[in-house]
């Protein structure tokens, strides 16, 4: 735990000293360029800025509180990210049982089971168990309008926003020799790396982007942008291998592999915001839009990075 | 207000937050405390829960409802909640048997410096459409004092979290749209107020046309998402 602790606190004053340093350049380039708020760029930037101090200061204080406190807020962040793809389906009146239970039994359920380590049941309990007992519930109530859609669609959600979460709080249930009680790391290297590249894309895309990688999808991601961001968010994620158990080179390719995930992921997002007409997922952070925003890139790189580590290094 | 109710409205809109991660878009006004009347859509016992939510706290303080007496006086907790947390001025439903004139009760809450929230359409709407046609009380408000703002609020998807008869919430994402304030000019009809009164209401929903389709088709309250996400 002493250990645990001092890198914990050796990684989030780096992490403080990066947000410091992105505030003063956030204020003296408001001061500078938009002393009277009318440059929606640096107003962006300052608004993201922001919202990253109350996100370090969040995951700070769950991360403190151990395993209780992990589970706990990605249980919420779940239920917040339930929350906002389901307003967005077609979902309607005869669903209602179907969706009530998702957010009220599968969601508790599957993140109690992440909380008391059970593998066998946590890894197929929305893929079979849900995936079954979703339709089944959906078609008792006899509408049968649209019902493939719907029920695809209240499974997607299940998948995106649960299942695939809560694999960010079973990185806590690895067995790593050697690396016993530090698994709170774990998280904190993926959330970093995954965080970071978001963020240097956004800055490599600001200073060099020309080529627009996605115009259908994503008209603000550029290739100069991708690839400038996932290269320099590898050399993070190798930088920070003495927090994980990993090679500065296994750290590089793992972080490699989160990256192209959440860029991927990130695409994928996109195009149901596209389908679905909407910019942002919701409004509750301010600069981020929602909370899936802000969660796209963890969702598809936290069960391939969990999977990954557990085959490679755990004993369970 | 004594500290349980405090408490318990502070309960109530934590609770109404946590469902609905409610959202109040100041489109048409500001959130300044002017004296107001809100009328809004009614589709559930929630819609001025979550108006009353939205209101910055000073607001909320000299905000009361207008509600039936016969729902909001059944039972004590109710009696408690519509009472002594929300302050709602209680008006008699029945025309055969009311003693009390409902415009006479809203037009002296609003000389005590109260604002109000009112559902002209008098009663949830649970039918498919978007909006019943207004009663009268409006434009009785109206006339009675046409100094008052009045401002047309539109609650959406909170008949998603709730449809009539389900007594489990889904949680799902509500707006509450603040449009322009309206007042009743010199020369206006009974009917003229109204209908621009209903109009100013419904402009305010964010896929009116997209549901009004859906109810011609007989399609009750599937909400379409193609014009979502436009109030920002």
């Amino acid at each position: 735990m002493i250990a645990l602790h001092a890198d914990l606190i050796k990684l989030l004053t780096g992490l403080a000293a990066v947000l410091v340093a992105a505030s003063i350049a956030g204020y003296v380039l408001q001061r500078r360029l938009s002393p009277d708020g009318s440059n929606t760029v640096i107003q962006n930037l300052n608004d993201r800025v922001k919202a990253w101090w109350v996100m370090v200061v969040l995951m700070g204080l769950a991360l403190l509180f151990g395993r209780v406190g992990i589970t706990l807020l990605f249980a919420f962040a779940s239920f917040a990210a339930l929350r906002e793809f389901v307003t967005l389906t077609d979902t309607r009146r005869s669903d209602h049982w179907a969706l009530a239970s998702a957010f009220f039994v599968i969601l508790p359920v599957q993140y109690y089971l992440i909380f008391t380590d059970w593998y066998g049941l946590y890894s197929i309990f929305i893929p079979v168990y849900a995936f079954l007992l979703m339709p089944i519930i959906a078609a008792l109530r006899g509408d049968t309008d649209h019902f493939l859609i719907r029920v695809a669609e209240v499974q997607w959600a299940l998948m995106i926003c649960v299942f695939c979460v809560s694999h960010v709080p079973a990185l806590l249930s690895l067995q790593i020799p050697g690396y016993e009680g530090r698994n709170l790391l774990l998280i904190a290297f993926l959330v970093v790396v995954v965080q970071s590249s978001d963020v240097l894309q956004y800055v490599w895309g600001k200073l060099l982007g020309r080529t627009k990688i996605a115009p259908d999808l994503s008209p603000s991601k550029t290739v100069e942008g991708f690839v400038g961001g996932a290269l320099s968010a590898t050399l993070v994620g190798a930088g920070l291998s003495w927090m994980t158990p990993f090679t500065p080179v296994q750290a590089g390719l793992l972080s490699l592999v989160i990256v192209l995930m959440g860029f991927l992921g990130g695409l994928v997002m996109s195009a149901i915001k596209r389908d679905r007409g909407v910019k942002d997922w919701g409004h509750l952070i301010a600069g981020h839009g929602g909370f899936i925003d802000r969660l796209d890139s963890v969702i598809f790189s936290a069960p391939i990075f969990f999977h990954l580590v557990r085959y490679g290094w755990s004993l369970t | 207000m004594s500290f349980v109710a405090d408490l318990a409205a502070a309960a109530i809109m934590l609770f109404a937050r946590f469902i609905t991660a409610v959202r109040g878009v100041w489109q048409g006004i500001e959130p300044v405390p002017l004296q107001r009347v809100y009328f809004a859509n009614h589709v559930s016992h929630g819609d001025f829960i979550l108006l009353w939510t939205v209101l910055p706290d000073r607001m909320r303080r000299t905000t009361r409802p207008v509600a039936g007496a016969d729902y909001w006086l059944k039972s004590p907790i109710r009696r408690f909640i519509g009472r002594d947390v929300f302050n709602a001025v209680l008006i008699d439903r029945n025309r055969e048997t009311r003693t009390n004139d409902p415009i006479a009760q809203m037009a002296e809450a609003l000389d005590s410096g109260a604002s109000l929230i009112v559902f002209p359409e008098g009663t949830r709407n649970e039918t498919g459409s978007p909006l019943l046609p207004f009663k009268s009380g409006l434009y009785h408000l109206a006339k009675a004092r046409p100094a008052v703002d009045l401002v047309p609020v539109w609650i959406d998807n909170l008949n998603r979290v709730m449809p009539k008869g389900e007594f489990v919430p889904v949680p799902l994402i509500c707006t509450v749209t603040f449009g322009e304030a309206l007042h009743m000019s010199v020369d206006e009809t009974k009917d003229d107020f109204i209908a621009r009164a209903e109009m100013a209401l419904l402009s305010l929903s964010p896929d009116q046309g997209a549901r009004m389709r859906q109810s011609l088709r007989g399609l009750a309250t599937a909400p379409s998402s193609a014009t979502r996400g436009n109030g920002q």
